[in-house]
């Protein structure tokens, strides 16, 4: 960077943090103050808790060039496997908890692996693998549900799901308590974070998406990389299985089957991810699913009309996708 | 065609051509891989564009400025590659951008009735109602004559159209480009098959750098004339002397029976530690699916490869590199670099393993230590080791991939067309870099096209036509109209 570059990169900072900054006042002496409350902040980052860890789990899958569809499904699959393990088993407290969500995570991984094996034995699209996941992770959990919400017995699982942390500490603060699926999603985009971006597992998942080929030809093994971003996936959809079963004290096979698997897909795109794989960031991922949680935060406070609600989330999602294409030819320009 | 010009850049790729075609006569355009017959022919099409010259037909200037007008002017032109819609039909894919309609709609049995006549034409019998993916090679050639002569051409190009053919296929082919000539149509005929010249040319106009060096009647034009005029008396490019290897060094490269169907025939040499040898050979020959097997990049059927004794497991890039092989790939854009990355990232890629610490991390700053030191050694000319790859110059790239293979410790290395698309400069340093491996002790093996760098740069020269080993030369013995003879099958 020369020193001209240096400051167009400053303006441009400062440009965008002044365009937000005035964005965020507006909003919040539009809603009385209410918007930069502590309490509605942290309630924001409760709602894109599931949204985001869905998203990083896609992060990886879409970096190497392929897509995840199943996730919305494989929250309900893994929602109701663990709350039929945790009434079956006599357990309690911490073992319970920890039991209950290895399963999860044991069945999400379990089915991104399906996923992968066609897409690295026969070269299949991930479109249509996971498509046909979604389909049957979904059958499956209503079948394994019997077509009804099953209620937990044990009362263990209420702090994971609504409880808060530090709440000694927040408290002598005068500050609102983090809920615990906060701090899961924190901890989940810090490890990925690092993953993605300081490990050789990381590097191939880069590598695989920006040239699949001269990756094979630098020995790397393709096959059990896409595998690995497959079961990442879906291991991430059985965290928030988990964490929607802890919250509503059920699993239920229609939890993660509405609006998730769009809106985690769009946190993905909005936060910078190409979806032409080679490019992409587990943090701009969380900026994304913030956007999207922050402006139905907003529109809720300033009681926009909730249809009208989808039609300015859709169109926020394209414009933010058209200036990402402006900026990327600006600076190959 | 009169004074064509046409330039790349870097690259002079043809000069003042001229290129006459009667009506009624096949022209046989032969000449070295790289010596313009392609340019030149695309430039007829309308696929490119010439910077000089004009083209004239039937006596009358043309602009050819798009590849429809080349049809309009009834210039048809059947590619090596073909270009067909492998999920349409026959009819479909022979009446393709110029579907009769009827009322806005395909009229299909107008499609199957010009594609039956294109066929008659051509006495030909093609299923019509598979799609063409289910044709034979041949099959699908022919499809790719009717859809040309559908649109009523006057001037055929035909781009080594026998390169996938049986003999039975060619002989049929021969038959239809006699019966075309007889027709009135003017034919170029692009070959590399010395033994087709003498049975389909009226006369052959032969080619070398980009320029048209003699045309003759076939008749009197034998083919030891056509090599030599092929091979000419060349500006000698300027290769560092290559020091000679001991004879008594041991063997580090030992392939053995090495076999990939359809391409790959019981493919067996070695290569001693030091030693430079060049695959020589036309394009399609079989060079690169020989070194791509070697390196694992595709499974052979059968043999096997060692080095310094040791049996490779085979069809595995990974293994081969850790026992010791390194792969140059001929497209580094496709095969040897992520253009999206940066050139520290692409320099460590294949021992990405030897930068991760002990706490499972990547060391970046180890990583560009050893970037700056490859910067250093090979000369790269980049800002910087964050810079992406995809905004570095040809020579620069194709450098930043030998970083990539230098960094480890490989003991065989396999070049494919390491310095095609080059300029000079950068050349002659990837040549010493070369060197210096054999300096080493390293066993090299380079695929080239370029005749005179693989005279110039190999101690010996290996021949590969149709798959196998047609010829040794040491470089003692070695001329190009030998390698050329053999290559072109002019002499076994």
């Amino acid at each position: 960077m020369n020193d001209q570059d240096r400051r167009w990169y400053w303006i441009r900072i400062g440009g965008a943090a002044a365009f937000v900054i005035l964005l965020v006042a507006v909003i919040d002496v539009a809603s009385h103050g209410s918007f930069l409350e502590p309490s509605n902040i942290v309630r924001v980052l409760r709602q894109i808790t599931y949204n985001c860890v869905l998203g990083v789990g896609q992060t990886f899958v879409i970096i190497t060039g392929g897509i995840d569809l199943s996730v919305g499904s494989l929250v309900a699959l893994t929602g109701v496997v663990a709350a039929l393990f945790a009434n079956a088993v006599h357990l309690s407290g911490f073992p319970l908890i920890a039991a209950t969500l290895i399963v999860a995570v044991g069945v999400g991984s379990l089915a991104g692996w399906i996923n992968a094996l066609p897409v690295v034995k026969l070269n299949l699209p991930p479109f249509i693998t996971t498509l046909a996941m979604l389909e049957m992770a979904l059958g499956a959990s209503f079948i394994l549900a019997h077509g009804r919400p099953i209620a937990l017995h044990s009362s263990d699982f209420q702090k994971t799901g609504i409880g808060s942390f530090l709440g000694a500490l927040t408290g002598a603060l005068h500050l609102p308590n983090l809920p615990v699926p906060v701090i899961w999603m924190l901890v989940v985009i810090v490890i990925a974070s690092v993953l993605l971006t300081r490990t050789r597992f990381g590097r191939y998942v880069f590598a695989i998406g920006g040239n699949e080929e001269a990756a094979r030809l630098a020995g790397i093994n393709v096959s059990r990389v896409k595998t690995a971003v497959y079961v990442l996936s879906g291991a991430c959809a059985a965290i928030v299985g988990f964490l929607y079963m802890a919250l509503f004290s059920s699993g239920s096979p229609q939890t993660g089957t509405g609006d998730e698997l769009l809106e985690s897909i769009a946190a993905v795109v909005v936060g910078g991810t190409s979806l032409t794989g080679g490019r992409g960031s587990v943090i701009g991922t969380f900026f994304g699913a913030l956007l999207i949680g922050v402006l139905y935060n907003a529109m809720n406070l300033l009681n926009v009309d909730s249809y009208l609600q989808k039609v300015l989330l859709g169109a926020v999602i394209l414009l933010a996708v058209v200036l990402d294409e402006l900026r990327k030819r600006y600076l190959a320009r | 065609m009169r004074g064509i010009g046409k330039t790349f850049p870097g690259v002079q790729a043809l000069s003042d051509v001229l290129l006459t075609l009667f009506a009624g006569e096949v022209l046989v355009l032969v000449g070295e891989n790289g010596a313009g017959k392609s340019t030149l022919m695309k430039v007829l099409a309308g696929a490119l564009q010439a910077d000089r010259g004009e083209i004239l037909i039937d006596g009358t200037p043309a602009r050819i400025a798009t590849p429809q007008e080349a049809q309009h002017l009834g210039i048809g032109m059947i590619y090596q590659e073909f270009t067909l819609v492998p999920q349409l039909t026959a009819p479909a894919n022979i009446a393709l951008g110029a579907e009769p309609t009827h009322r806005g709609l395909i009229d299909t049995a107008a499609v199957r009735a010009r594609a039956t006549r294109a066929l008659d034409e051509l006495g030909l019998e093609i299923p019509l109602d598979v799609p063409v993916s289910r044709l034979s090679v041949g099959q699908q050639q022919l499809v790719e004559i009717a859809k040309v002569l559908a649109r009523a051409a006057r001037i055929i190009v035909m781009d080594e159209p026998t390169a996938a053919l049986s003999d039975r296929e060619i002989e049929r082919l021969f038959g239809i480009v006699r019966r075309l000539r007889a027709g009135g149509a003017g034919i170029i005929y692009i070959s590399h098959r010395m033994e087709e010249l003498s049975r389909i040319a009226d006369r052959v106009t032969v080619m070398r750098d980009g320029k048209v060096v003699e045309t003759r009647d076939a008749s009197s034009f034998a083919p030891d004339e056509i090599i030599r005029a092929m091979v000419g008396r060349r500006l000698d490019a300027h290769f560092p002397e290559l020091p000679p290897f001991a004879p008594n060094a041991p063997v580090r490269l030992d392939v053995h029976g090495l076999t990939r169907a359809p391409i790959v025939k019981d493919v067996s040499f070695s290569v001693k530690a030091g030693e430079i040898v060049a695959l020589a050979g036309l394009i399609g020959a079989g060079r690169t699916e020989i070194v791509r097997a070697i390196a694992g990049a595709d499974v052979p059927d059968r043999g096997e490869v060692r080095v310094d004794g040791a049996v490779l497991r085979r069809g595995s890039v990974g293994d081969a590199i850790a026992d010791g092989i390194a792969f140059i790939t001929e497209d580094r854009k496709a095969q040897g670099l992520v253009l999206g990355m940066t050139v520290r990232e692409n320099v460590t890629l294949a021992h990405l393993a030897e930068f991760v610490d002990r706490d499972l991390l990547i060391d970046v700053a180890r990583e560009r230590a050893a970037t700056i030191r490859m910067i250093d050694e090979l000369r790269i000319r980049t800002p910087g080791t964050e810079q992406l790859v995809r905004n570095l110059s040809g020579g620069t790239q194709q450098k930043v991939v030998l970083a990539k293979w230098l960094l480890g410790n490989a003991l065989v290395f396999l070049f494919d067309e390491p310095t095609r698309g080059i300029d000079v400069g950068a050349k002659a340093e990837i040549y010493k870099i070369m060197l210096d491996l054999a300096a080493r002790g390293a066993a090299i093996v380079m695929v080239s096209s370029d005749l005179p760098e693989a005279l110039g740069m190999a101690h010996r020269v290996l021949v590969v036509r149709d798959g196998r080993i047609a010829a040794e030369f040491t470089r003692a013995n070695v001329t190009p109209d030998k390698v050329i003879a053999v290559a072109t099958g002019a002499a076994a």
